[in-house]
């Protein structure tokens, strides 16, 4: 389990996290769901330690990521596989080098046997034939699919991802919310999924927490968000322009 | 008015101890885990290696022009005969280690800040992070031990094929007695003067890594961001270069 306790975060005077609260059951799928710009992201990196919180707790499985060493947050972000909302594959490595790239780190295991697990895992993503090519010759879904291949790589009980199907059209966005749920089947990982697909993302994630202000405004299971009675969560999922969210 | 005045000090005090720092942790981790040697000679291939051509050239016209200059000076004085070793200790002492790290900024130094300011905006250095590993090991160690050792050798080819500009322009050109150019180089230049050049030039590397990865690592947002670290990295790094020089000199001499 991953826990947020009164985690505060601010860049400048731009206050993101004010107080924030919550709780990601092991082995499910969450979801975080919110309007542009208000600190998802942000979130999602406190949970691997990429930002640390101006005051409060975040802790994975028990132990706290707060201002600890460096060695110490490694150990723990070995738990961690991440697709980020631009990727971040390695543009100078071809996709078989990007995928091969944490086995050969974080494994002693032989050429071949990497090779092996690398061509299963593109090919759990659907990719074939594609290992010699560069990031730059690749359209924007199977750039994601290499992605969530070199996440799921090394088997870690937790995935982020951030806005994974953003900018994709509509018979990708299935395929890859299919593939995160296939995946989740298959290695039964701890999804945490910051994702504006409404209502797609209520089939794909068990639970969803809705984002708003620096606060969690609800956390449930997906059906309780989506007959959500909350003014703000039902105005978000609704996108209706009248309501507590004034964005314009 | 005051306020301003310290709250920049104050920014001006945190950057430098961050830069500090950042030397300080990228020979920690040499020390501690080396990069792979692969990526080390990557990374010379690319420092030393595909900066030979523009070593050679500024190495041949600088020395040519100080064979031009120094004849028509030394002949004031009847003293041709010592062109070789006006040309060799310029060379070895001061402008072949100065000017290689000035190319090797123009050339490789940008590249190392833009490089590493891209993989930093869009989000690859995150991406190393979140797999437990260090982008030091993999991005900052390899290419400051492979300017470390790049430079002292670029400056030596700049050194010789320096002294042969000389000679061509001296000798070829200008009727200097081709045996007085080299015995009197050969009489006059001592291992003190090439070690102060290689000193300089070993810590010349060490400058162009470390400004041009640090600028990198913490280039500001877009392309914008990463236009203004690489602009940063060339002036800062060729600037202190130049004050490090001084200091170097006044020790070394």
């Amino acid at each position: 389990m991953i826990s947020l306790r009164n985690v505060h975060k601010s860049f400048g005077a731009q206050k993101v996290l004010d107080g924030l609260n919550l709780e990601i059951p092991e082995g499910k799928i969450t979801a975080v769901i919110g309007p542009s710009g208000e600190g998802k992201s942000v979130l999602l990196k406190h949970l691997i330690g990429l930002l640390q919180p101006d005051s409060g707790q975040v802790e994975v499985e028990g132990e706290s990521i707060v201002g600890i060493r460096r060695s110490q947050l490694n150990r723990i972000r070995e738990k961690f596989g991440m697709l980020f909302q631009n990727v971040a594959l390695f543009d100078s490595m071809t996709v078989f080098e990007n995928v091969a790239f944490p086995l050969q780190e974080k494994t002693a295991l032989p050429a071949d046997e990497i090779r092996r697990r690398v061509l299963a895992a593109l090919e759990d993503v659907g990719l074939k034939n594609i290992e010699n090519k560069y990031p730059d010759e690749l359209s924007g879904g199977m750039k994601k699919r290499v992605g969530l291949a070199r996440a799921v790589v090394l088997n870690p009980r937790i995935i982020l991802f951030d806005e994974p199907t953003t900018g994709l059209d509509p018979i990708i966005k299935r395929a890859i919310h299919q593939l995160i749920k296939d995946t989740h089947a298959k290695f039964g990982f701890t999804a945490v999924i910051v994702s504006h697909e409404i209502p797609e993302i209520f089939d794909v994630a068990q639970n969803v927490a809705m984002l708003y202000r620096g606060e969690i405004l609800q956390h449930g299971t997906s059906e309780v968000i989506m007959n959500s009675d909350h003014p703000a969560v039902r105005q978000f999922i609704s996108g209706s322009l009248d309501g507590p969210i004034q964005m314009i | 008015m005051i306020q301003a005045l310290g709250h920049s000090t104050i920014g001006v005090v945190r950057e430098l101890g961050r830069t500090g720092w950042f030397l300080l942790y990228s020979f920690y981790m040499i020390v501690r885990r080396p990069g792979s040697p692969v990526h080390v000679l990557k990374q010379m291939r690319f420092i030393g290696t595909k900066s030979l051509f523009v070593i050679v050239l500024t190495a041949g016209f600088t020395g040519m022009v100080l064979g031009l200059q120094g004849y028509y000076t030394l002949a004031k004085f009847g003293s041709e005969g010592m062109l070789g070793t006006a040309v060799a200790l310029s060379l070895i002492r001061e402008l072949g280690p100065v000017l290689a790290a000035l190319m090797v900024t123009g050339r490789a130094g940008s590249a190392i800040t833009a490089e590493i300011g891209i993989m930093r905006i869009s989000e690859q250095i995150d991406a190393l992070e979140t797999m437990a590993l260090d982008p030091f090991k993999y991005l900052v160690s390899p290419k400051l031990i492979a300017a470390m050792i790049s430079l002292p050798l670029l400056c030596a080819i700049f050194d010789v094929v320096g002294i042969y500009g000389g000679w061509l322009v001296g000798v070829k050109l200008l009727g200097v007695n081709p045996g007085a150019y080299f015995y009197e180089m050969e009489k006059s230049v001592v291992w003190r003067d090439v070690y102060s050049g290689f000193v300089k030039s070993f810590s010349f590397g060490v400058i162009i890594a470390w400004i041009g990865c640090y600028k990198g690592y913490y280039a500001g947002h877009g392309a914008e961001g990463v236009s203004k670290a690489t602009t940063e990295s060339v002036v800062l790094t060729s600037v202190l270069i130049l004050v490090w020089d001084y200091f170097l000199t006044s020790v070394l001499l």
